[in-house]
């Protein structure tokens, strides 16, 4: 079925590119040339709104916390699959409680036939989780299809949370030498903050749904880092270039003008990336669903809006651009608007 | 920035193609592949996420290593005060340390002979002034001998060179394709087994350490007396391997140990039928069992392995022919795993499973399958999308991220990289991402051209601006992928690689082949407008 889909799929590329090679295609704007929204006025809106919501994102992590899934907390994690066709919960939880292992966590996962079955850490070290499973195992027997086994002692979680946490702080040291390098100190400080207003969002949407915290939640962070921040150099890009065309144009106006004449850009991209994550959310099966949902929120509702409305507008406050005058007297005068 | 030597622009063409060549391999099955030339043969792995398959992390227990170590200096240490014929009292080990007391008059003595214990660590070569061993004087006669830490992490690093092979030659045992084998960090050992869908019985293979010995049973004392506590000090009290479980004294002395055996077989009894292991000892090992059994004719000895009793049997006559065979209520799969130990050899210690992640094929093939449709899916809606967009020149975009992703998959061949369930997500996510070039290139163009340049101009001027602001944009990416590649593990791992991948790609392509593109159809059509 699939495949005569994509075939289908494939011929009405085949056309659409004959079609638009041939300029018989209608011109498809989304975002009107042109545009002049005062997006850094917005600002007096926008940055309670973050400040607010960032408190709401931290108090949740204290709160609620985050759903450690077992590369952090330790335990074991077994996917499995009801041979029969469908998995009988009750009956697997009767006999999983009967072994005596504390918290036995099962849950539908997929289809009816599959069966996420989580057991907390043992206490007694690395050799009593393999005894864990081994009595999972025991107790499940050949009734079941094991799909995914997983076991992490307790060593192996502290040390993989360490290195969770050591390499996001390492990615955002790395990215604030390079912007430093690259732009202003002040660009490099906008760029953090609005950076770390995106993982603390996006902590507190993890907080909120509850999805596993775990190895690849780092990898989703660090990629909504990494965008975030692609779409900020951006913007950044184009106002440190109007910053030396227009030596007298406001702050305020320049940075306006900046943000409409890459908005096109923004929406687009966001648009093709967006299009990206829906397909792996929608067919990129359960294994990578929190992994895409996260990076969805991150990268598509918290990048996009971040770099319009607080990365920019910070620098403002961080001072760029106040002594542009002093520097050059023979300033070329300011023209009103780019035509 | 749209003229091009065409000897640049061949060469762009011809890495492209190289690249993209790259990804053949796997287009082909893999038997066919082996017949090729060794150059022709790197193609992508896939991630055990995606073929099934198990991964052990394992750990060197490394407080056992230090306790041998210590237990080894203490013997040292009675040995050559025993030579030295120098009196001591209270040798014992305590923490890191061996402790001995010796007479104020031999304390000068004792000192220099068990100097000569210590070394340089790391042989003669490459000393760093570090010794195996510090021998201090505690005052009062108390000579104290402590190991640095150093010694002690050279140790565990020899254990686990010396595990390594062990483990490999047992895995191998398995019969299962291509197992990986490699040390992580200073005290483990990573296993990656493809295919294997319960490691239940590799980590019985992994988890013994096999040290078999060969000691005679000492008959003086009943075992039931010596569990009460009357044990000859040259004796020791061990149990059976089979259950229930059956106490047995036997002599600390070691007749012959596994070292010095070169052949074990898994069998069948002539006569009982039961399952048995036969072995085989090399010229010293048959010798020292040869004299050991004339000495002892009528007399039990014990086959002990891992400090339990396999079996007790009675030695009827010499065995000289340096072969034997182990009874023991073995089952056809024991005796013929215990002939993988014995082969293999003794771990120098044991090893812990600190994490293990076993994958089902079923679960494998689903995620290959998601994972492909995601992927078409996704690329289908953006390669539209982009048309509807941009016509002509979301054609270019096209043919571009289609070279793109043909050079992702090339690159990712020629480094033998791993393909895993994230590193799918991640060629999806560079397929949005790599359009954005384009995106960027185009809208740049856009404004050019609303600025009243006209069409040549403002193309060029698009690619010169648009260009600065890729590379920037897509190397704090790049720093992203970088350190999750250096902190990530199996699946996450893939997931870097291909993004960091991907991004190389990208800024190529945007660099070299679009510009390359449009710059061929600038000087066919020479525009007056520009279709965007």
């Amino acid at each position: 079925m699939t495949h005569t889909v994509l075939i289908g799929l494939g011929v009405l590329i085949a056309i659409l590119t004959v079609v638009a090679a041939l300029g018989l295609l209608p011109s498809l704007r989304i975002v009107p040339d042109n545009t002049h929204f005062d997006f850094t006025r917005f600002r007096r809106i926008s940055f309670p709104i973050s400040a607010a919501l960032s408190i709401v994102a931290i108090t949740l992590f204290f709160t609620h916390g985050l759903n450690f899934g077992i590369d952090f907390r330790g335990g074991t994690l077994l996917e499995v699959q009801a041979k029969s066709g469908t998995a009988d919960i009750a009956a697997m939880r009767t006999s999983l409680d009967a072994l005596g292992l504390g918290e036995v966590q099962l849950q539908q996962f997929g289809g009816p036939e599959n069966v996420l079955i989580r057991v907390a850490e043992q206490p007694g070290g690395d050799a009593a989780q393999q005894e864990a499973v081994q009595k999972v195992r025991g107790a499940l027997g050949d009734t079941v299809e094991y799909r995914r086994v997983e076991v992490v002692g307790p060593r192996v979680s502290g040390e993989l949370l360490a290195y969770g946490m050591i390499g996001l702080m390492l990615a955002i040291v790395a990215i604030l030498i390079y912007l430093w390098f690259r732009f202003e100190w002040q660009f490099a400080l906008g760029a953090m903050i609005a950076n770390v207003h995106d993982i603390v969002l996006t902590i507190g949407f993890m907080s909120i749904s509850q999805v596993d915290f775990d190895l690849t939640s780092i990898a989703a962070l660090l990629t909504i880092l990494g965008y975030s921040l692609n779409d900020t150099v951006v913007i950044y890009d184009r106002i440190r270039e109007m910053l030396r065309r227009y030596k007298k144009m406001p702050m305020p106006q320049l940075l306006n003008e900046s943000i409409n004449s890459t908005l096109s850009r923004s929406i687009i991209t966001h648009f093709t990336v967006t299009l990206a994550l829906l397909a792996l959310l929608l067919f990129g099966g359960h294994a990578i669903h929190s992994f895409t949902a996260v990076m969805m929120f991150g990268v598509v509702l918290v990048g996009t809006y971040t770099s319009i409305f607080i990365a920019a507008p910070i620098l403002i406050y961080l001072g760029v651009g106040e002594h542009r005058e002093d520097a050059v007297e023979t300033a070329t005068p300011a023209k009103k608007n780019r035509p | 920035m749209l003229y091009f030597t065409r000897w640049r622009a061949l060469g762009i063409i011809l890495t492209a193609l190289i690249v993209c060549l790259c990804a053949v391999p796997n287009f082909f099955p893999e038997a066919q592949v082996k017949t090729w030339p060794a150059w022709a043969q790197r193609r992508l792995v896939l991630g055990l996420d995606l073929q099934g398959g198990s991964y052990l992390l394992l750990e060197v227990d490394s407080n056992y290593v230090k306790k041998e170590k210590l237990d080894q200096i203490r013997d040292d240490v009675r040995r050559v005060l025993r030579e030295a014929k120098i009196g001591y009292t209270g040798l014992s080990s305590k923490g890191d340390a061996v402790e001995v007391r010796v007479k104020d008059t031999d304390l000068q003595n004792a000192l220099a002979k068990l100097r000569d214990l210590s070394q340089p660590l790391g042989g003669l070569l490459g000393s760093n002034g570090q010794r195996s061993l510090e021998v201090s004087d505690a005052g009062g006669g108390l000579i104290r001998l402590t190991v640095p830490q150093a010694a002690i992490t050279e140790r565990v690093r020899q254990t686990i060179e010396q595990s390594i092979q062990i483990v490999e030659r047992r895995v191998n045992q398995l019969g299962t394709v291509e197992p990986v084998i490699q040390r992580q960090g200073t005290d483990r050992i990573l296993v990656q087994v493809p295919g294997l869908q319960d490691p239940t019985r590799l980590k019985e293979l992994l988890g013994k350490t096999a040290k078999m010995e060969f000691r005679m049973v000492d008959a003086s004392v009943p075992p039931d007396q010596a569990q009460k506590g009357s044990l000859p000090p040259e004796s020791e009290l061990l149990m059976s391997a089979s259950s229930p479980k059956v106490p047995y004294v036997v002599k600390k002395q070691v007749l012959v140990s596994g070292g010095d055996l070169t052949d074990a077989q898994p069998g069948f009894d002539q006569r009982t039928g039961e399952p048995i292991v036969s072995f085989k000892f090399n010229t010293s090992g048959a010798r020292k069992f040869a004299q050991a059994t004339q000495e002892n004719v009528g007399l039990p000895f014990a086959i002990v392995l891992d400090n339990e009793v396999i079996s007790a049997p009675v030695i009827r006559e010499p065995i000289t022919g340096g072969q034997g065979q182990i009874s023991g209520s073995f089952t056809v799969q024991s005796a013929n795993d215990l002939a993988i130990l014995l082969r293999a050899g003794a771990l120098p210690a044991p090893l812990t499973v600190i994490e293990e992640r076993t994958v089902g094929p079923g679960l494998g093939q689903d995620s290959i399958e998601k994972g492909e449709l995601a992927a078409y899916v996704g690329s289908i809606m953006v390669i539209v999308f982009m048309l509807l967009t941009y016509r002509l020149f979301g054609v270019f975009a096209n043919i571009a991220v289609a070279i793109n992703v043909a050079m992702i998959f090339g690159l990712l061949s020629l480094l033998n990289a791993t393909l895993t369930l994230p590193g799918i997500a991640g060629i999806v996510l560079t397929v949005g991402i790599a359009v954005d070039s384009n995106v960027l290139i185009y809208e740049r163009i856009r404004e050019e051209l609303r600025g009243g340049r006209n069409a040549i101009s403002a193309i060029d001027a698009g690619f010169k601006r648009a260009l600065a602001t890729i590379l920037d944009s897509n190397i704090t990416t790049f720093i992203a992928a970088a350190v999750l590649f250096y902190i990530g593990t199996g699946p996450v791992r893939g997931f870097a690689v291909t993004l960091g991948i991907g991004i190389i790609t990208t800024v190529f392509t945007a660099f070299t082949l679009t510009r390359l593109i449009v710059a061929w159809w600038v000087r066919w059509k020479r525009p007056q407008s520009v279709p965007i």
